[in-house]
């Protein structure tokens, strides 16, 4: 028992991640830490997409449902539990069945690699953002499986849509994503990386984000990664795999009840994934903005305070919410409501200032602060686009960011050998 | 005499009004009450026509953007549509099945401050488009959408019946309040806009600048709103000549006509309507030859038909 002790408390001073240390048991931590910070992601992105977009378009969204719909993700989740579970006479069984798995498996396998901070990651992998993409491209098994075992059009045009879509756009990603391993060469020793932390790590001994890298090269390589991406989770303005006027619901038409929820899981989460490849890419992981211009303990103490004022500042929201809430007594439970999350958010800023923690959670934060940016612009190009034909989006793919993408790629190539040389 | 709602198709629009409009010229040409119609009757007439001419092509924007993708632009047209049907149910108490027009005049008085809602609305409008055509008009991916989409030439246009905004984006410069006015449209100042290409995105910007123009007209028929009474004298029991009329007006959609025929009895021996959507789907067949599936639900929402009135 003690050695078992002694092996949890061995990892508390490694400077690695738990993967790489092989601590298993922390290891396991990790993954139920993401697999829960992730999962919770994606219910604070149901309420906040919901939110955002209604404000966006002259709505309310939910507000029934808890303070300012605030319940209304978990009202869904427990509305998707009690649905009956329909599959179609004429399904394939098994195959209907492992579907979302599959997708789902895909879009969380990927976080195994993201690196939240310098050691807060389950494993680094010396090929991590190979096997990020890699694994993150499994998920069109499951999506054309879903689309073949529902044995409807629908699903299956749907699946076979998003299916060429995914596989079209993955090209342009990957010559995106080369031209940033590329720049990771960029140092003394001229050797470059494809460990995700290394690749934040380079960007900090490089003393610039990528994105900002021979600059326009690094701006346009994100440009591409960041229209990819988009397509490539097949979101707005790229949905056609899912127009509802064209396509019922695409894939997942014939999925109901919990086995819907999964997909949703999954598309959720996989938007989150390749935010977080992007964010560690070009935006210098979980680096705080200017780590080198603002270096020196002051500014690092400024930026420490961050997190803290974030979530005091939501609290703040809560509170001026609470103040605006209808004194009618119908609403008291929901005022209530309002003001213990406020209390929440508070206490969890407070706690936050406290030098330990913010240490620790610094990283965490500014990596979530940056995906999340990330998915916003996701509302946002819902809220504003229309949606693409799909020749167009082929033609897009195909003729517009393959080439952009070689051509970055080469020049990139050529201008980091001209500064490597001289 | 038989009530015209009766007779006019099943509505699921703001039509009905522009519908009794025209039942009612018609039947007013057969008996010839013309030349009797207080002059207040007019200009209302223009007015509630023309805020209808907005609502349904507010309508048509929000539901053609979303077929093919954009979400927004529906709500932002339907926040604004609500002020016109706000006071449409002040003026005669229906949002949707309005109708306030009867032979000889107008069945209802404005109430008091119509003029100033009115006016409040066009101030209130008039940025709002600017505002739909932020998100449209010059966004790439709604210009490939559009663009060379659905094309139908003017002289197709014409062999097929097609009329409206349709007609007009193909180059035909018809437009039946300028070809042939009807209530008080010759005495206001107003443009027809038409397009060149005849495609989607010229239908949608000659619907655009529709809007521009009615609000052009509204605004100079409030200010020119007559004083007197709003309804003629009218015979209980009417008893039409013999003989048969058609008459048109231009509806948001197209030229919707009424056919009748009178055997001198007090009621028609005859009516048909000529609908806008009915004859403009017939164009759809050609528009969608060498399209692709997605361009479909494009060329339909271009063509803003309302199924209640095509099937029948």
């Amino acid at each position: 028992m003690t050695e078992f002790m002694r092996y949890i408390s061995g990892y508390l001073t490694s400077d690695k991640t738990p993967g790489g240390a092989g601590n298993m048991f922390w290891a396991c931590v990790y993954i139920l830490l993401v697999f829960a910070g992730v999962s919770v992601g994606v219910i604070c992105m149901n309420w906040l997409e919901r939110k955002i977009l209604a404000h966006m378009q002259v709505r309310l969204g939910p507000m029934r449902v808890g303070p300012h719909g605030l319940l209304q993700p978990f009202a869904d989740a427990l509305k998707l539990l009690l649905k009956e579970d329909i599959i179609p006479a004429e399904a394939d069984l098994v195959i209907f069945w492992s579907a979302p798995f599959i997708v789902d498996l895909a879009a969380f396998t990927v976080f195994v690699v993201v690196p939240f901070g310098p050691t807060h990651a389950i494993t680094d992998m010396n090929i991590g953002i190979l096997f990020m993409l890699g694994v993150s491209s499994l998920s069109v098994l499951g999506i054309v499986m879903a689309g073949w075992a529902s044995n409807s059009h629908y699903p299956l045009i749907g699946a076979l849509r998003s299916s060429a879509q995914m596989v079209s756009y993955e090209v342009a990603m990957g010559l995106s994503v080369v031209s940033a391993i590329l720049m990771t060469s960029m140092n003394d020793t001229g050797t470059g990386t494809l460990s995700m932390i290394g690749i934040v790590q380079q960007q900090l001994i490089q003393k610039e984000w990528f994105i900002f890298k021979f600059f326009p090269l690094g701006l346009i390589a994100f440009f591409i990664f960041a229209v990819a991406m988009v397509a490539e989770t097949n979101r707005a303005p790229f949905d056609l795999a899912e127009a509802e006027s064209e396509l019922t619901a695409g894939f997942h038409t014939e999925y109901s009840g919990f086995r819907w929820s999964l997909f949703f899981l999954a598309e959720y989460g996989a938007m989150m994934a390749v935010s977080s490849i992007a964010v560690t890419l070009w935006l210098g992981g979980w680096l705080r903005p200017f780590p080198n211009l603002l270096a020196g303990t002051t500014w690092d103490q400024i930026f420490s305070y961050f997190p803290g004022v974030a979530f005091l500042l939501l609290g703040a929201i809560c509170f001026y919410n609470v103040a605006r809430m209808p004194k009618h007594p119908y609403f008291r439970i929901q005022t209530i409501g309002l003001a213990v999350f406020g209390v929440v958010l508070a206490l969890v800023g407070l706690v936050l200032f406290i030098p330990a923690v913010s240490v620790r959670i610094q990283d965490i934060f500014w990596f979530s602060a940056k995906v999340a940016a990330f998915m916003y612009l996701y509302i946002w190009y819902r809220g504003t686009f229309p949606r693409y034909r799909f020749d167009q989006l082929m033609r897009m793919g195909w003729k517009v960011l393959l080439p952009l993408g070689l051509g970055v790629l080469i020049l990139t190539a050529g201008v980091g050998l001209l500064q490597i040389r001289s | 005499m038989t009530d015209p709602r009766s007779l006019s198709p099943p509505s699921l629009e703001t039509h009905v009004a522009v519908r009794d409009d025209t039942f009612l010229d018609t039947n007013e040409l057969v008996i010839n009450m013309g030349p009797q119609h207080p002059a207040t009757h007019g200009v209302l007439r223009v007015i509630l026509t023309e805020l209808n001419r907005i609502a349904s092509h507010q309508l048509w924007l929000g539901t053609h953007a979303l077929d093919i993708g954009a979400i927004t632009p529906l709500f932002y047209t339907f926040r604004d549509r609500e002020e016109i049907l706000k006071i449409y149910e002040k003026y005669c108490g229906a949002r949707l099945t309005t109708h306030a027009f009867r032979i000889g005049g107008l069945q209802y008085e404005t109430y008091n401050g119509f003029e100033k809602e009115v006016k409040n609305f066009l101030n209130f409008f008039r940025p709002k488009i600017g505002e739909y055509e932020e998100l449209l008009t010059t966004n790439r991916i709604w210009l490939e959408r559009t663009r060379n989409v659905g094309k139908i030439s003017g002289e197709d246009c014409i062999a097929l019946g097609v009329t409206g905004p349709v007609l007009r984006a193909s180059g035909v410069k018809w437009d039946i309040r300028k070809a042939q006015p009807y209530a008080n449209y010759k005495n206001f100042d107003f443009e027809i806009p038409t397009g060149q290409n005849g495609d989607t995105y010229d239908r949608y910007l000659v619907r655009m600048e529709e809007m521009r123009q009615s609000v052009r007209i509204i605004e100079q028929a409030v200010d020119a709103i007559p004083e007197g009474p709003i309804m003629a004298k009218v015979p209980k029991v009417m008893k039409p000549a013999v003989g048969e009329v058609y008459h048109s007006i231009e509806a948001p959609k197209g030229e919707l006509g009424y056919f009748i025929v009178s055997d001198g009895s007090t009621q028609p021996y005859r009516v048909r309507v000529r609908p806008p959507s009915f004859v403009n789907l017939q164009a759809l067949d050609l528009m969608c030859r060498g399209q692709l599936v997605a361009d479909v639900i494009a060329v339909i929402g271009t063509l803003d038909i309302v199924l209640g009135e095509v099937d029948r």
